[in-house]
C-alpha cells in the first residue's frame, strides 16, 4: 500500500479487497469462504435480520389469533405451533446470536486493536454452524405446514413429557433438537474465540481496565457461552437419544425423570438469558457514554458487575421451577439467590444515568435506542423480582406476567440494544449512513409500539390470564386486542428498520470515520475499514475521553487532533483507494 | 489465510498471518483448547448430576445392576486408557525436542490404544445385547448377574415401572414369590440407561480421538511438526487425557461400587 501521505494514508476497504477470503474469489465464495471478521459478521447480521421477520411474522400470526376470543385465523393445534416457532426462532437464532456473533465479531476486534478474532476458520465454522442449525430448526418447523405430521408444538423449552415420543410423534422434535445442538456448538465456539482473543488479541499497552466495556460484557458473555451452553447441548443430546432410542432417562413410564429435564434445561437457559442481555448492556455502555459525550461513569462498576452477573446467573435457575415439584428448601435458597442478580443489573443502571447527568446528550437514533433500553430494563428486571418471590410466582407463573417480563427483558432490552449497536457500528462497516431522520422516528414507533403490546400483558397476566393458551375469556379482549395493535406497530417499525438499512447499505450517504465523536479503536480506523483493521496501528487512544476529538465539517464527522508535544499540529484524516488488485 | 502465509518471516509455515508470532500462535491455542475441555466437563457434568442423583435416590439399582458388568474388561480398558496418556505425553515431548521417529511411534501407540479401548468396548456392548440388559424398555434380560440363564417365563416384567409405580419400589406389587426369578430391583434399566449414555458419549469421545490421532500421525510423518509448531500435539494430548480422566471416573462408579 503506497503511503503519499503519512497523515492521510490511503487504503483499500475490506469490502472491495478479494485477500483473505479462500482462493481470490468473489461473488458467493467472496463471502462463504472469508475468514475476515466483518464479513462473518455481515454474513450473521444477514441471517438474523432473515431469522428476525420470520420470528416475526409469526408472532403477528399469534397476535392476530388473539385478537378475539375463539378461534379468529387458526385453531390450537396451529396456535402451539406457531408459538413455538416463534419462540425458538426469536431465542435460538435472533437474540443469542444477535449481538455476541453479529455485531461482537464486528466490533470485537476492532476495538481491541486486533488484525482479525484469534481463530477466523473456527469463526467461519461457527456462522457454518449456524446456518446448519437454523435451516434445520426452521425447516423441522415448517414440517408441521407442508407435511401432515405434527409439528414442533412443545413451547421453545421442549419440556419433557411434551417432548416425548408418546405425546407427538414423527421427527420434526428430533430435527428441531439436532438443529438446536448444533446451533449450542456454534455459540460455544463464538465463546470460545472472543475469549481467546480478549486474552490474547489486546493492542499494546490496553490492560484489562482500558478495554472498552463492550469487551468486558463480550467477556463475561464469552465465559457463559463456554460454560452453560455443553450443558443445553447434552440435554437436547439426551432428548434426541430419548425420542431415538427411548433410553428412558426423562421419560417417567420408563422409571425417568422429567424435573431432571427442567434443571438441566434452565441451567443452561438462565444463564443463556443473561448471555442475550450482557453484550446489551454492553453495547448500552458505549453507547450512553458516546452520545452524552462524557466518560462513563462507575468504569470498574460497570466491568464488574458484568462479570458478577455471569457467575450469579450460574446460581438461580431453580426459580424456573417454583412450582415443578422442587423442594421448598430449594425453592427458598433460589428465590434469595435470585435477588442478588438485582444488584449488579441495578449498578448498571445507575452508571448510566450518572453519565446522562450533565453529559452533552444528542438524540441520534442509536442513543433513542440506548434511553429505551434503560427504561424498558428497569421494568423488566423490576418484574423479575417480583416472580423471584415464590409466593407470588405461584400466582404469576405460566401467567401472561411471565410473557411480558422476559419480552421487556428480551426484546424491549437485547433487540433494542441490538438496533441500538446495528445504528452504531452501521457507518463503520458499510461506509455508508442510514437515514437518520427516518431512523429516529421508527425508534419512537418502536419503544410505543413495544410498550403497547407488552404493558396489558403485565395486567392481563396479574388478572389470571394463562400463557400459551388459545382462547380466553371475554373480559380479556380488550387488553388483548391493546396487545395486538401494538404488536403490528411495532412489527411494521422493524420491518421497516430492515428495508432502510438495506437500502443504506447501497444508496446512503457516505459515512465518516468517525461520525459519533466516539472514543474507541474501531473508530480511529476508515469506514469502511481495510482488511485487517488498521491502515497503521494507531497509538492508544484515552478511552472514553472526548476532548480530543473535533467535529471536521469537511469529513462530516470527528477527528482527531494529532499532536506535536502540546501543540495541536493537524487531524487525521484516511484517503480511500481503489482495490490494488495483486499484493 | 494460507496465502499470506509464506510471505512472512515466522518461523514454521503453519504460523498464520494474523498471530505476531509462534509463541503468540501456540498460546492462543493452549488457552482455546483449555476452555474447550472446560466445555467438555460441563458436558458430561450433565450425567454425571443425573448419576448422582439416580444414584442416592435408589442405590439398590446401581449395586445390582453394576454386577452385570465386565470388571476385567473394564480394568484393562482404564490401562490401555492410562497408557495411552502417557504415549500421547510423550509425544509432546518428542515433537518439542525434533525426534521425529519417536514421535511417529508415541503417536502410532496412541492411535493404537484408542482403537484397542473401542474394540474391548465393542465386545462388552455386543454382551449386553445378547444378554438383553439394555436400557429403556430394551431392558429384558436373559441372565442374571452371575450368568446364569433365566427360566423362559421368568421375563424381567416387574423391573420397570413406570408413572403409575413411580420412582422405586412400589409396596402395592408384590414381591415375587419363594423360587421366582426376578429379583432384580424395580427400575434395573436405569443404570443401564446412564451407563450407556455415559460409556456411549465416552466411546464417541474416543472414535473422535481416533480420527485426531489419524490425522496428527500423517502429519507427523510429513514431518509438519517442530518444536516451534507443535500446538497440535499438545493441544491433543490434552484432550486425551481428558477423555482418560473421564473413564477413570466412570469405571469405578459403574464398575467397581
Ligand atoms: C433482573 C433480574 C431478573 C430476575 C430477578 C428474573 C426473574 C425471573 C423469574 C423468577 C422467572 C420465572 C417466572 C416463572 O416462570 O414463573 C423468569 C422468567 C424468565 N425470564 Fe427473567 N429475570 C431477570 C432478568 C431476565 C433477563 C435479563 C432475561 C432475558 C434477557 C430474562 C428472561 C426470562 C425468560 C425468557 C423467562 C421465562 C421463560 C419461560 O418460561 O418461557 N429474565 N425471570
Ligand atoms: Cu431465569
Amino acid at each position: 500500500m503506497a503511503k503519499e501521505n503519512p497523515e492521510n494514508p490511503s487504503y483499500t476497504s475490506f469490502l472491495e479487497d478479494p485477500h483473505g477470503i479462500m482462493g481470490h474469489r468473489g461473488g458467493f465464495w467472496g463471502w462463504f469462504g472469508t475468514f475476515d471478521h466483518k464479513r462473518i459478521g455481515i454474513m450473521y447480521l444477514c441471517g438474523i435480520l432473515a431469522s428476525l421477520m420470520v420470528g416475526g411474522l409469526f408472532a403477528l400470526l399469534v397476535r392476530l389469533e388473539l385478537f378475539f376470543p375463539g378461534e379468529t385465523i387458526i385453531g390450537p393445534q396451529a396456535y402451539n405451533e406457531f408459538f413455538t416457532l416463534h419462540g425458538a426462532i426469536m431465542v435460538f437464532l435472533v437474540i443469542v446470536p444477535g449481538i455476541p456473533a453479529a455485531l461482537g465479531n464486528i466490533a470485537l476486534p476492532m476495538q481491541l486493536g486486533a488484525p482479525d478474532v484469534a481463530f477466523p476458520r473456527l469463526n467461519l465454522a461457527s456462522f457454518y454452524l449456524w446456518c446448519v442449525g437454523a435451516v434445520l430448526l426452521v425447516g423441522a418447523m415448517a414440517m408441521g405446514f407442508v407435511t401432515d405430521q405434527t409439528g414442533v408444538d412443545t413451547g421453545w423449552t421442549f419440556y419433557t413429557p411434551y417432548s416425548l415420543k408418546e405425546h407427538t410423534a414423527g421427527d420434526a422434535i428430533l430435527m428441531s433438537l439436532v438443529g438446536v445442538f448444533l446451533l449450542g456448538f456454534s455459540s460455544i465456539f463464538t465463546g470460545l474465540n472472543f475469549l481467546t482473543t480478549i486474552h490474547k488479541f489486546r493492542a499494546k499497552g490496553m490492560g484489562w481496565f482500558q478495554m472498552p466495556l463492550n469487551l468486558w460484557a463480550l467477556y463475561a458473555t464469552g465465559i457463559m457461552q463456554v460454560l452453560a451452553t455443553p450443558v443445553l447441548g447434552i440435554t437436547v443430546l439426551l432428548l434426541s437419544v430419548e425420542r431415538f432410542l427411548e433410553i428412558g432417562i426423562f421419560d417417567p413410564v420408563l422409571g425417568g425423570d422429567p424435573i431432571l429435564f427442567q434443571h438441566f434445561f434452565w441451567f443452561y437457559s438462565h444463564p443463556a438469558v443473561y448471555i442475550m442481555i450482557i453484550p446489551a448492556m454492553g453495547v448500552i455502555s458505549e453507547l450512553i457514554t458516546t452520545f452524552s459525550h462524557k466518560h462513563i461513569f462507575g468504569y470498574r462498576f460497570i466491568a464488574w458487575s458484568s462479570l458478577s452477573l455471569a457467575l450469579l446467573s450460574f446460581l438461580v435457575w431453580g426459580h424456573h421451577l417454583f412450582v415443578s415439584g422442587q423442594s421448598r428448601m430449594a425453592g427458598m435458597i433460589f428465590s434469595a439467590l435470585t435477588f442478588t442478580v438485582a444488584i449488579p443489573s441495578a449498578i448498571k443502571v445507575f452508571n448510566w444515568t450518572a453519565t446522562l447527568y450533565k453529559g452533552v446528550i444528542r438524540l441520534q437514533t442509536p442513543m433513542l435506542y440506548a434511553l429505551s433500553f434503560v427504561l424498558l430494563f428497569t421494568i423488566g428486571g423490576l418484574t423479575g423480582l417480583f416472580l423471584g418471590v415464590i409466593s407470588i410466582d405461584v400466582h404469576l407463573h405460566d401467567t401472561y406476567f411471565v410473557v411480558a417480563h422476559f419480552h421487556y427483558v428480551m426484546m424491549g432490552s437485547t433487540l433494542v440494544a441490538f438496533l441500538g449497536g446495528l445504528h452504531y457500528w452501521f457507518p463503520k462497516f458499510t461506509g455508508k449512513m442510514y437515514p437518520e431522520k427516518l431512523g429516529q422516528f421508527i425508534s419512537v414507533m418502536v419503544f410505543f409500539g413495544f410498550n403497547l403490546t407488552f404493558l396489558p400483558q403485565f395486567v392481563m397476566g396479574s388478572r389470571g390470564m394463562t400463557r400459551r393458551y388459545w382462547d380466553y375469556d371475554p373480559e380479556f379482549t380488550l387488553m388483548h386486542q391493546l396487545s395486538t395493535i401494538g404488536a403490528f406497530v411495532l412489527g411494521i417499525s422493524l420491518f421497516i428498520v430492515v428495508c432502510y438499512l438495506f437500502w443504506a447499505a447501497y444508496k446512503g450517504e457516505k459515512a465518516p470515520p468517525n461520525p459519533w465523536g466516539a472514543s474507541t479503536l474501531e473508530w480511529e480506523s476508515p469506514s469502511p475499514p481495510p482488511l485487517y483493521n488498521f491502515v497503521e496501528q494507531p497509538p492508544l487512544p484515552e478511552l472514553y475521553e472526548y476532548d480530543e476529538l473535533v467535529y471536521d465539517d469537511e469529513e462530516g464527522g470527528y477527528v482527531r487532533k494529532l499532536r506535536d508535544g502540546g501543540e495541536v499540529r493537524s487531524y487525521r484524516r484516511y484517503v480511500r483507494s481503489k482495490p490494488s488488485g495483486g499484493h | 489465510m494460507s496465502e499470506h502465509a509464506h510471505g512472512d518471516q515466522k518461523g514454521s509455515r503453519f504460523i498464520q498471518h494474523h498471530y505476531d508470532d509462534a509463541q503468540h500462535q501456540f498460546d492462543s491455542g493452549k488457552l482455546a483448547i483449555w476452555l474447550f475441555l472446560a466445555q467438555e466437563v460441563l458436558f458430561f457434568s450433565a450425567l454425571f448430576v443425573a448419576y448422582i442423583i439416580f444414584r442416592t435416590q435408589h442405590p439398590e439399582i446401581f449395586e445390582y445392576g453394576s454386577q452385570y458388568l465386565d470388571r476385567t474388561m473394564g480394568a484393562v480398558n482404564t490401562l490401555v486408557l492410562i497408557g495411552s496418556s502417557f504415549t500421547a505425553a510423550y509425544a509432546v515431548r518428542c515433537a518439542q525436542l525434533r525426534n521425529q521417529r519417536t514421535l511417529v511411534i508415541c503417536l502410532a501407540i496412541t492411535l493404537a490404544c484408542a482403537l484397542g479401548f473401542l474394540t474391548i468396548k465393542y465386545f462388552e456392548y455386543s454382551e449386553k445385547i445378547h444378554h438383553g440388559t439394555l436400557y429403556g424398555k430394551k431392558f429384558v434380560p436373559h441372565v442374571d448377574p452371575d450368568g446364569a440363564t433365566f427360566p423362559e417365563d421368568a421375563v424381567i416384567k416387574p423391573c420397570i415401572h413406570g408413572s403409575e409405580g413411580n420412582l422405586g419400589a412400589d409396596p402395592s406389587i408384590p414381591p415375587p414369590a419363594e423360587g421366582e426369578a426376578a429379583p432384580c430391583p424395580d427400575n434395573t434399566n436405569m443404570f443401564f440407561t446412564l451407563y450407556f449414555a455415559m460409556t456411549g458419549l465416552h466411546g464417541l469421545h474416543v472414535l473422535f480421538g481416533v480420527f485426531v490421532f489419524i490425522w496428527l500421525l500423517v502429519r507427523a510423518m510429513k514431518g509438519h511438526f517442530t518444536p516451534d509448531y507443535y500446538g497440535p500435539v499438545d493441544y491433543a494430548a490434552l484432550y486425551w487425557h481428558l477423555v482418560d480422566l473421564i473413564w477413570i471416573f466412570l469405571f469405578p462408579l459403574y464398575y467397581l461400587i
